[in-house]
């Protein structure tokens, strides 16, 4: 083909075809663009050493004594473990004390199966928790003693955070009025041996 | 040779062969000495180039810090000690660059008071203030990935509240909570990837943001204290009666203004650079340490409006919700104002009003952000807070119906 000269450049042009090209030429390369982020993105996805280092962890409970509580690293958290005395478990059996809980019954809180229940544990006694606040992830402190002079006269024992003072059960069940949303989470655990508690791996429970 | 090319120094002929490849003298003209400014700029028109100033303080000092700092759980604490007492000057670098944050944020709240004042947003400068809203949001995420740096236990909890602040979001908040941290809990790998973003990814954008906001405001011209249009009264030379060249004029002024601030700067960095602990807050001065909050996290003063904004409200996604629109309500000022004029010169008693609660509401917040959760506390940012959000929500009523005074012909200007 020869081109005149002062022909117009649009001359000849078939429009159809260039409409064609140009579309699947832009779908193409978006399609591209997208696929070629997807590494980028997903690198930033905890590597493989990150979830290596996130192994469950044991933790030996025997000499733990009764009204006190044990700290343990697991996934950089803490997780709390507390052997819940007897005036402990009283104070949860206060039937006035499900009114005060924005969660009583953990339904909208997140723990294993074998852990939801009144106690929020797998043996009563002994309450595991993951300790970061579920509003946003500040450490509560352990506040056990009731009538807490802080805390007024109506506390029955619990954790409270610092930050935006939320309050927290025995069990770890939230108080309503304070900004955490739900109770504070249970990580799955389960008993190697009585005197052994092992996080990061669930119980198996009949 | 030419007769032209024989007058000319050779300055003169180096300047003709660079324009000739590149638009040089085309840019100065156009960006300075024929960039025709309103002659009644006041002393809020000084923040504006301080912001340019302090910007390329932060990139020049952070530069140097990279070279001494070191990204690693393992080490940044210890590197940044290692600045402050072994490097050469380390101390000053690095107070440089923490105190230049602070007045970072301190300009830049006062040339967007300066725009709330004036009118700056409106038609048509609405891409100006959206460039500087994105700057703002740049600024901030700049802040607050340098926060995490120093690896103190402040930074840590800081990073770890922020973050979880998108947990809050329904559904895909946890997943997205472990993508951003990139491992269970605020580690390594999170600090390494925020070192990242802070010292090449925000700071690429903050330029070409930068930039596109100085394009956009010369395209349309700067507006002034009068909220007057200069470019409807030109001269039989073709140049705004109301305006003077930007070069010399206002790069002289900028220049008194740039002394006086260096003046302040450097007092700070002498005599206070943690002033008391709210440039660099205490708690920082111990390592990060995951199993111990501090006894009373607050965010760097900068932020302590919208913190105490989320603090105030008892429900988690609605606080996190209401804390990110009382930063993205500023977008949408252009559109939220219907008064007929821009300056507050000549709006009626309505608009200063709310203007003067909105400013009185937000250093309150800011304060109370500071400051514990006590229920009496809680309360006062609650209805701060609703102040903060009626500036915005009541705009198109009360500038609608404000009584405005009529805007005169020319800028108000006293010959000294």
């Amino acid at each position: 083909m020869t081109s005149e000269v002062g022909k117009s450049n649009e001359e000849g042009v078939d429009g159809g075809r260039r409409h064609f090209l140009l579309v699947a030429t832009t779908v193409t390369g978006i399609a591209g663009a997208a696929l070629t982020a997807v590494p980028f993105l997903a690198s930033w996805k905890p590597s493989a050493r990150a979830q290596a280092l996130g192994a469950p962890v044991e933790q030996d409970i025997s000499k733990l004594e009764s009204g006190s509580m044990v700290k343990v690293n697991w996934r950089g958290q803490a997780i709390f473990i507390v052997r819940r005395s007897p005036e402990m478990m009283k104070q949860l059996e206060d039937p006035a004390l499900a009114d005060r809980l924005r969660d009583p019954k953990s339904e909208q809180s997140e723990q294993p199966k074998y852990a939801k229940n009144d106690t929020r544990a797998l043996k009563p006694e002994y309450l595991v928790l993951v300790g970061v606040c579920t509003h946003l992830g500040c450490a509560p402190l352990g506040r056990f003693n009731p009538a807490d002079a802080e805390l007024g006269a109506d506390w029955p024992g619990g954790f409270y955070c610092p930050c935006h003072g939320s309050k927290f059960d025995l069990a770890g069940r939230v108080f309503k009025d304070v900004p955490a949303p739900t109770n504070l989470k249970v990580p799955p655990y389960r008993f190697v041996t009585d005197g052994v508690v092992q996080i990061g791996v669930d119980a198996e429970v009949a | 040779m030419s007769a032209t090319m024989q007058e000319k120094g050779r300055m003169a002929q180096l300047v003709d062969w660079i324009d000739a490849r590149f638009p040089m003298t085309r840019f100065m003209k156009e960006h300075a000495s024929e960039y025709y400014a309103p002659k009644n700029f006041n002393f809020w028109y000084y923040f504006g180039s301080l912001a340019l100033v302090v910007l390329v303080l932060q990139i020049v000092t952070g530069i140097f810090l990279t070279m001494n700092y070191k990204p690693s759980a393992a080490d940044a604490f210890a590197s940044v000690e290692y600045i402050m007492r072994d490097v050469e000057w380390g101390w000053l670098i690095r107070y440089m660059h923490s105190t230049g944050a602070s007045a970072f944020f301190i300009v830049v709240y006062l040339h967007m008071f300066r725009g709330l004042m004036y009118g700056s947003y409106k038609n048509p400068r609405e891409l100006v203030w959206i460039f500087g809203m994105l700057i703002y949001l740049c600024l901030m995420a700049e802040a607050f990935f340098g926060y995490l740096l120093p690896w103190g236990n402040m930074s840590y909890w800081g990073a770890q509240v922020i973050v979880s602040l998108f947990g809050a979001i329904p559904g895909i908040g946890e997943s997205l909570v472990e993508w951003i941290r990139g491992d269970y809990y605020i580690s390594d790998i999170t600090l390494n990837r925020f070192f990242a973003l802070h010292v090449i990814a925000l700071p690429l954008a903050l330029v070409f943001l930068v930039i596109a906001h100085i394009f956009a405001l010369h395209e349309v011209g700067s507006n002034n204290p009068d909220g007057i249009e200069i470019k409807k009264l030109k001269g039989p030379d073709g140049h705004p009666v109301d305006g003077i060249p930007f070069h010399p004029y206002y790069t002289v002024k900028d220049l008194v203004g740039f002394i006086v601030f260096a003046m302040v700067f450097a007092l700070v960095l002498f005599f206070a650079p943690e002033m008391g602990g709210y440039f660099l807050e205490h708690a920082n001065f111990d390592p990060a340490n995951p199993l111990q909050t501090p006894e009373h996290i607050a965010p760097v003063w900068y932020f302590t409006p919208f913190y105490a904004i989320l603090r105030a409200v008892p429900n988690k996604l609605m606080g996190v919700a209401l804390m990110g629109a009382a930063v993205v309500l500023f977008v949408f000022l252009p559109w939220l104002d219907r008064s007929k004029v821009k300056s507050i010169r000549y709006r009626g008693w309505l608009f200063r009003s709310f203007l003067g609660a909105f400013a009185v509401s937000f250093i309150a917040l800011g304060y109370l952000g500071l400051m514990p959760a006590t229920p009496t506390y809680t309360l006062a940012a609650r209805f701060f807070g609703v102040i903060y959000f009626a500036f915005f929500l009541l705009m198109p009523w009360y500038t609608r119906i404000d009584q405005t005074k009529p805007v005169p012909e020319r800028v108000t200007y006293h010959a000294h």
